[in-house]
């Protein structure tokens, strides 16, 4: 085996994720191309559908949305070193924890402490989902990935008896609740700026994306500037050696799941107190699992995981007005890009490593990039 | 007697048809992490084989070249989890979730492509399925109190899938413990180092056992959709593969006990039906999610250790890396 050449940073943290990406687009243009359509044609379809014209973009930001929430819980759990592939089912509790709040409180509040109580509810409920399989890893060794899918089947499980046989509203057919007050809903992005006299196309696009964001930039705060945080990452780069520097670990597993299930619950607020405005049966639609590509993506990095949420965003949107475009193409697409990301920027995020590395030591050699330039 | 033979025999018999692909899917599981490479794609290789079973037997009307095909997809998955996890050391997990969301997504992409029924694939012929098999003198035999419908319906007219998943128990726990490639294996999943000592290829063995996972799951997968159904419809494995994954666990990655624990599950799947509706003196109605989250339930709290310990093998999920 050779010996390893040293790559300068930005290749390593710039390039080789950009062209992991890449690679994943590549393969799924080829898919297109089986399905029998033109591969570029469908990525102007698709950023127009996602960019083009006003309500769109709103599409895009509000799908992003949910991608901030499940892709930073992703992240978080990441940096300490687990694996939460529970998203899905923390989101779908958060769901609950909303709808108990506001069903409950709706009549009687208003909306500056009613909306506050429900994005509380959603963040307590997915922390508490996510909580469980935290205790079972930190205190009874059980394998973190295992219990949380198996807390997935079981949230939808949970989720399906509550809405069908008791949170149901009366008189209805559909398993869905009744409708929330007006005074729970999420202030949408177009009234807000409209009332400010600026224009903006009618979207579902809601505050929520106001406090994922700031969710971004608060986890960046607690991951690199506080205590907790360090200590958090200390135990994600090396278990041993972070309890021998004194760091509970048992209590760090916690935190870190407790904040990993309360982002992903979050993400129910968007869905739920901007959007339905009641609680409906497999409101998540899998965006908990796309969490899992988005923080692949991003690197696990806020900042990464805002970026890579609005190209999700855009793919979510886009596809579908391809899959409005083209009968023969479904939104599915989509997914078929999640797997693809999830395989060429986390599971295969070795490979291309070699090939940059011959190519950038053949540039040395050959004089285009200067030896001072070496990390 | 009349009780058991009209009630009993046919649950049983439903057990059997609902634990086959579990069964499949958890000795392919369990070859895959004896040898330390952990596979949660169990889900998505099955519906891969699943969708090929069900296009290829659609395209030539043959059951045979239909589960031919689903053997070769799940491999070529197989492959890619190899070649992810051995290969380039990436992380088991997320190489087994690219393979259960991509699997999802492409089945009915392409079923759409081809077939333009909403991810559905045309209904089967006969001719293209694996069809229950009459034992011989079955229909005379089934008139025989106790012994007759036992014979018919519970140990006979089941497709031949069903065989090949009771064959493949014994055949692994043979192969695991019996085999000098058995025992290598599970020696390169607690100790990869010890084997590569001895000179022996610790890649090549893990490439061997995720290969076999890949076999078994492709099987599994031609079941669901040619044998047990008549045609693939989107998401048809609805989380199997991840019974099978707590079914193995269940066992503690041993042939035997994860069997029975499939045949448990099935059993819970076949009597879950049956229960609905069905009132339980004063606790009223069983809501048949409780029944359906049981397995899931179940693995957690063996895990959590409250019923016995369930180790994994010791070097399950850590890439090897020659050069140490």
């Amino acid at each position: 085996m050779t010996a390893r050449h040293p790559l300068p940073a930005w290749i390593d943290i710039g390039v080789i994720p950009i062209a992991n990406v890449l690679l994943a687009l590549v393969v799924a243009g080829l898919i297109v191309l089986a399905v029998g359509i033109n591969p570029f044609e469908a990525v102007s379809i698709m950023l127009y559908g996602a960019l083009g014209y006003p309500e769109a973009i709103g599409y895009t930001l509000y799908y992003a949305t949910n991608f901030i929430f499940t892709g930073l819980a992703v992240a978080v759990a990441f940096h300490a070193g687990l694996f939460n592939i529970g998203g899905e089912g923390q989101a779908y509790i958060g769901g609950l924890g909303v709808a108990l709040v506001i069903l409950a409180l709706d009549q009687f509040l208003p909306a500056p402490i009613l909306i506050p109580l429900g994005i509380l509810g959603a963040a307590a409920f997915g922390a508490a989902w996510a909580l469980v399989p935290g205790y079972l890893q930190a205190y009874r060794g059980s394998h973190i990935v295992i219990t949380t899918i198996m807390f997935n089947f079981i949230a939808a499980a949970l989720m399906v008896y509550l809405t069908v046989n008791v949170l149901i509203a009366p008189n209805t057919m559909s398993p869905e609740t009744r409708a929330f007050a007006a005074t729970s809903h999420l202030p949408l992005i177009h009234d807000m700026l409209g009332a400010v006299g600026i224009p903006m196309g009618r979207s579902p696009l809601n505050l929520s994306i106001v406090i994922g964001l700031l969710c971004c930039i608060g986890i960046w705060i607690f991951l690199w500037h506080t205590r907790w945080g360090f200590a958090l990452r200390a135990m994600g780069q090396n278990a041993n050696a972070a309890i021998y520097a004194g760091i509970p670990a048992k209590q760090m597993i916690l935190l870190a799941m407790s904040l990993s299930g309360a982002l992903a619950g979050m993400m129910a607020i968007n869905e739920l107190m901007g959007v339905q405005h009641r609680l409906i049966i497999n409101f998540t639609a899998g965006y908990g699992f796309t969490g899992i590509a988005v923080a692949l993506m991003g690197r696990s990095h806020p900042f990464g995981v805002a970026l890579a949420s609005l190209l999700f965003g855009l793919l979510q949107q886009g596809g579908a007005e391809l899959a409005f475009e083209f009968p023969t193409i479904t939104r599915e697409m989509v997914v078929v890009i999640q797997g693809l990301v999830i395989l060429f920027s986390g599971a295969l995020a070795y490979m291309t490593r070699p090939w940059f590395e011959a190519l950038f030591a053949l540039l040395q050699r050959s004089g285009w990039i200067q030896a001072a330039e070496k990390a | 007697m009349g009780d058991f033979v009209t009630d009993i025999v046919p649950i049983l018999a439903a057990t059997l048809r609902v634990a086959t692909p579990l069964i499949l899917c958890a000795m392919g599981g369990l070859f895959s992490e004896r040898a330390g490479i952990f596979d949660i794609g169990l889900e998505g290789k099955m519906l891969a084989g699943a969708f090929a079973a069900a296009s290829v037997a659609a395209f030539t009307g043959s059951a045979w070249l239909g589960l031919g095909a689903a053997i070769v997809v799940a491999l070529a998955l197989a492959l890619l989890h190899g070649f992810a996890c051995i290969t380039y050391r990436g992380n088991q997990i997320v190489s087994g979730v690219a393979i259960n969301i991509l699997v999802s997504g492409l089945t009915i992409v392409f079923g759409m492509a081809w077939f333009k029924r909403g991810g559905q694939t045309p209904s089967l012929e006969a001719g293209a399925r694996f069809m229950p098999i009459e034992f011989l003198g079955a229909a005379a035999m089934r008139d025989v109190p106790f012994i007759g419908p036992v014979y018919a319906d519970l140990i006979g007219g089941h497709n031949l899938l069903v065989y090949i998943a009771l064959l493949v128990v014994p055949l692994a726990h043979w192969v695991l413990t019996a085999t000098r490639f058995g025992l290598r294996l599970r020696a390169v999943g607690e100790m990869p180092l010890a084997v590569d000592t001895a000179g022996i290829s610790v890649y090549w063995l893990r490439y061997r056992a995720v290969l076999i996972c890949g076999l078994l799951t492709g099987i599994a997968g031609a079941y669901l959709s040619i044998a047990q159904n008549a045609a693939f419809s989107r998401d048809m494995s609805a989380g199997q593969g991840f019974i099978a994954l707590a079914a193995m666990i269940f066992g503690k990655w041993r042939p035997w006990p994860a069997f029975g624990a499939c045949l448990m599950f099935g059993f819970i799947d076949a009597t879950a039906i049956r229960l609905q509706g069905v009132r339980l003196g004063d606790f009223g109605e069983v809501p048949v999610q409780a029944i359906q989250v049981l397995p899931y339930l179940l693995t957690v709290i063996l895990l959590a250790g409250f019923m016995g310990r369930a180790v994994a093998p010791k070097a399950g999920g850590v890439a090897y890396v020659k050069e140490h």
